[in-house]
């Protein structure tokens, strides 16, 4: 398969087929909300939903998000090679309906109609020692974007401080204002320290752990397992209609940040987790 | 689970109270941001026979057209409500719309549209792209396409058991602003 065609899989995948980790999440919800209840109803909805879109390959959800690619590569790889073959299978996913197309010029608000536009899809490129090379794709939905929020501390209004305590308060008022807004039950990549961009940036690429993945820091470890209880005490539940399951997971990351600053940024994905990953090695390509 | 045709009457749309799961079939529109907009800003008149009692959809669909040149919806859940805030109760109130279909609800001045109007909000399931367009059994025509894009454009379907809750009525109920009361008085508990 030449690297065009294994990306467009790779794009298919991520549209059409939930990782096994947010299915098992999801069942787990449904299992968990009362008999009869509205928010049962949803769980139920939702797993039909994911069933039906596998079998037919079509996009669980019509917002097949904005379009984030990360790819790591050896020494002497050419970026343009990939953003070239990125760019046509996006373009393919797009004529296929794997992908709507979602790249809108702001100044004109006209829409490619291809996903193509300055910066879309996104490329994230990063070199390592490793002799192969991993593409992760990322479909981040609009909806859930809008409810995405940075703080920083100290954050008066909640009286939260520059410490960790603080970042668990703004977290948990970041969920409250999202209510059903980004397609609840989400999950929440959250980067603390850095600076405006690198806050949001550690925030997003959270979302390539595992459901129930904890941080290897004993203390945020600590704070993910705080919050994944305490924010689904809030009965916000699936699609805001109240419910047991507000989050299905958070994940948080930390980094330096200047004595000055101290950001909390917040990336809220919706209950459709969609990313894959593919690995190219010795003329390979093995799909996660 | 109640089942209701479009075109819906006044009267049949003021039974219905919050929490009613309901199927929807009939003619309904599509229509978001810059349709919106547009219905507030020109109201046109090439899509107010479409709209009369019947029932817009928040929703930007993934779409397929055959070689014939039929189009067909792939892919087409909800899109977020809120941000047709500003303009939600002109729009129901100047077209005489019966029902709003959308995700996570909307605000006070859609509330009170909807009780002005005779108009409630009906919460689809969000995400749930290739469900729901199984109940779109047609396209019937398209507006503003080239001008909008896919899923900016007014799309004007017949639907079968769209499955829907109500969430927000034309008595001024909303779940919305239960959950959201219930959720910041928990916060405050827990900060």
């Amino acid at each position: 398969m030449d690297l065009k065609d294994s990306i467009l899989e790779l794009i298919r995948r991520a549209s059409t087929d939930l990782s096994e980790d947010v299915v098992k999440s999801l069942s787990d919800a449904y299992e968990n909300e009362d008999e009869g209840t509205p928010a049962r109803g949803v769980f139920k909805t939702i797993l039909e939903n994911v069933e039906m879109a596998k079998d037919k390959s079509t996009p669980i959800c019509q917002d097949t998000g904005s379009l984030l690619f990360y790819i790591d590569f050896p020494e002497g790889e050419s970026e343009k090679k990939y953003s070239e073959a990125i760019e046509l299978a996006a373009i393919e996913a797009t004529k296929k309906q794997y992908l709507r197309p979602n790249a809108v010029d702001p100044v004109t608000s006209k829409n490619s109609g291809n996903n193509i536009g300055v910066n879309a899809p996104y490329i994230h490129f990063h070199q390592w020692d490793k002799d192969e090379v991993r593409i992760r794709v990322m479909l981040k939905g609009g909806g859930s974007e809008n409810v995405g929020t940075q703080y920083k501390l100290p954050f008066p209004p909640l009286k939260a401080g520059r410490d960790l305590e603080g970042v668990r308060k703004v977290i948990i008022d970041a969920v409250v204002n999202a209510q059903g807004l980004g397609c609840a039950p989400g999950t929440l990549g959250i980067g603390i320290g850095g600076d405006r961009i690198t806050s949001y940036a550690l925030s997003k690429i959270q979302f390539f752990r595992k459901i129930g993945e904890r941080s290897s820091d004993p203390k945020i470890a600590e704070l993910e397992k705080d919050l994944n209880e305490t924010l689904n005490k809030l009965q916000i539940g699936p699609m805001g209609f109240g419910g047991k399951t507000t989050v299905l997971d958070v994940f948080i990351s930390s980094q330096a940040r200047h004595p000055a600053t101290f950001f909390v940024a917040i990336s809220y994905m919706c209950w459709a987790f969609r990313r894959k990953t593919m690995v190219l090695k010795n003329g390979e390509v093995i799909y996660d | 689970m109640i089942k209701l045709q479009i075109p819906i009457s006044e009267e049949d749309i003021r039974s219905l109270k919050v929490g009613d799961e309901v199927l929807l079939s009939g003619t309904i529109v599509t229509a978001r941001d810059e349709a919106h907009k547009l219905m507030v800003e020109e109201k046109p008149e090439f899509i107010r026979e479409h709209l009369k009692e019947s029932v817009i959809y928040h929703c930007g669909p993934v779409v397929k057209q055959s070689e014939s040149g039929e189009w067909s919806f792939v892919s087409a859940g909800p899109t977020t409500s809120a941000r047709e805030e500003p303009y939600q109760s002109t729009v129901v109130c100047e077209y005489k719309v019966r029902g709003v279909i959308g995700k996570g609800g909307m605000g006070a001045k859609t509330l009170e549209g909807l009780k002005k109007c005779g108009a409630v909000y009906f919460h689809a399931i969000g995400g749930a792209g290739t469900l729901i367009a199984n109940s779109v059994k047609k396209v019937k025509e398209v507006f503003k396409l080239e001008e909008f894009g896919t899923p900016e454009a007014f799309w004007v379907i017949e639907v079968e058991d769209f499955p829907v809750v109500v969430t927000m009525d034309s008595h001024e109920g909303s779940l919305h602003k239960e959950v959201l009361e219930k959720s910041k008085k928990i916060m405050e508990e827990l900060l």
